[in-house]
């Protein structure tokens, strides 16, 4: 399976300043939107991960979009990522 | 020639008389303004948070349509350093109340607006009094602590909110507690860490952003104020500009949520609480004074590194700014390694260098005195602990430098 990661609102910072990540995961149909975090953090991730994830899921102030909608719309961290999904990751700005 | 009895009959069901008819002429002929959107923006009373950035497009805009009464806090004044992005200000306002000076632009703009001028920090003590006086409230501010603030005010107080923010190449704009939308909170019960929020003096920032997101605000008001059914108000949704990549992308949010602790089902939190304990953090952008983090024996004041200079001392001067940063100016005779780099192999290496084999000092630098004292930490981390004793970190950094030791060093 295929899954697309974006990452926005300096996020990117953290994983090699790139925004768009492609993700394959050759021996599965389907991860656990949990696990896929979790993988982000083991293996794309290039420091501080406390800043991405904190007890095991994102960090206050990250929003996380399932194909441009809120996680929230969906059942947040127990969602079943699927072969095409496009998973974001936003992190508030506060200035102005 | 006609007796000007007649005339009045020229208008009909509205009050704007001509001056205003010229003026809003191009606006009035929209479809869905015409005569009683006019009227509704003239009767609207609009509370702007921040006369900064995103402040002074909304301003600007809401006061040219013609909206009655704008309101506008802010605490600050208007420096050199805020107008290549804060175009309501000029460089004769130097030192004015940006208030006050945003007021006057908009005086300049449209004669038949009235402002009413907050220049105060909206605290819990002065919010919702301020907010209570106007129908909508636009939040442009820059810290975390006045979002939550103005977010649960607005709750209190039943007011639309009109929310925008911006960082470097980025914006984003939502409005929140709008037709049994969400609330800030609902979206962010749980404040961000302190350690993950990047101000835009360490981030920076670009006016055409701050601009979009202004105007994109200033827009989202006045489809308020015009209240027509058809209008796609953005509330249950997010707008995100990526300014660096040409990207608008308009993503759906969670609605209003029963657990919300201030506009759910079962609120507890029914009046102002502090802010800035909760947040951990100021009502301002400014980051205000560094705290002392590392050992004593790890800090240099720019006085005593001033004298090192003197007497010719060898040391390594290590400055761990961005090298963007770097570039604009620097120290005579400084190395540059990013915070972001400064653990890593090859750095590690260089350092060892220094204080093993060449038994240098080596003095961490960077603008404020902060990221220099994550810096001593990350390399003690990583190098042998008989060689701590090596490494200290300037207090102050280059801001105590231009101010304490040489005025002439560029501030940005
Ligand atoms: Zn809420």
């Amino acid at each position: 399976m295929k899954v697309t990661v974006e990452l926005s609102g300096g996020l990117e910072l953290l994983f090699d300043k790139k925004k768009t990540h492609t993700l394959e995961f050759a021996d599965k149909d389907e991860i656990p939107l949990r696990d896929l975090i979790l993988y982000m953090r083991d293996n794309l991730l290039k420091e501080r991960a406390e800043l991405f994830v904190v007890d095991n899921t994102v960090r206050p102030g990250i929003l996380v979009l399932i194909n441009d909608a809120d996680w929230e719309l969906y059942d947040g961290i127990e969602y079943i990522v699927k072969n095409g999904d496009t998973i974001i990751f936003i992190s508030t700005l506060h200035g102005g | 020639m006609q007796d000007s009895s007649n005339i009045a009959s020229y208008t009909q069901n509205h009050s704007l008389d001509n001056k205003e008819i010229e003026r809003y002429g191009r606006q009035l002929i929209t479809p869905d303004i015409g005569v009683q959107g006019q009227m509704l923006l003239k009767a609207a009373k609009v509370l702007i948070v921040g006369a900064g950035g995103l402040g002074c497009p909304v301003a600007l805009y809401l006061a040219a349509a013609g909206v009655g009464m704008l309101g506008i806090v802010d605490y600050d004044t208007v420096e050199i350093g805020n107008l290549h992005r804060q175009i309501g200000h000029r460089e004769s306002s130097t030192g004015v109340p940006k208030c006050e000076s945003l007021a006057a632009q908009i005086k300049e703009l449209n004669s038949l607006v009235e402002t009413k001028t907050f220049n105060t920090v909206f605290t819990s003590d002065t919010a919702i009094d301020i907010i209570k006086q106007f129908d909508i409230v636009v939040d442009a501010s820059d810290n975390v602590a006045t979002r939550y603030l103005v977010s649960d005010a607005c709750v209190l107080t039943k007011k639309p909110l009109v929310s925008g923010s911006a960082l470097k190449w980025e914006g984003q704009v939502t409005v929140y507690n709008y037709n049994n939308g969400p609330c800030y909170r609902c979206l962010f019960p749980v404040p961000p860490p302190a350690e993950t929020v990047t101000r835009c003096s360490d981030g920076g920032v670009l006016g055409p952003i701050v601009g979009v997101i202004g105007s994109l605000q200033a827009l989202e008001t006045i489809k308020i104020i015009n209240n027509n059914p058809q209008n796609g108000v953005l509330s249950g949704r997010l707008m995100i500009y990526d300014g660096l990549a040409a990207v608008f992308r308009t993503v759906r949010i969670r609605s209003k949520q029963a657990s919300c602790q201030v506009c759910g089902d079962n609120p507890t939190i029914t009046q102002l609480i502090d802010y800035t304990q909760f947040c951990r953090s100021n009502y301002s952008e400014s980051a205000g004074k560094v705290e002392d983090r590392v050992e004593k024996e790890k800090i240099l004041t720019v006085d005593q590194y001033n004298d090192i200079l003197k007497s010719s001392t060898k040391h390594i001067l290590l400055d761990v700014r961005p090298k963007n940063q770097f570039e604009i100016c620097s120290l005579p005779n400084s190395f540059n390694i990013p915070i972001e780099d400064i653990d890593k192999e090859d750095s590690i290496e260089k350092i060892n260098v220094w204080v093993k084999d060449d038994q240098l000092p080596v003095y961490l630098l960077c603008r404020r005195g902060n990221k220099s004292q994550d810096a001593v930490e990350s390399i003690c981390k990583k190098i042998d602990s008989k060689f701590h004793s090596q490494l200290k970190h300037i207090k102050d950094g280059l801001l105590g430098w231009a101010e304490s030791i040489d005025p002439s060093f560029p501030i940005y």
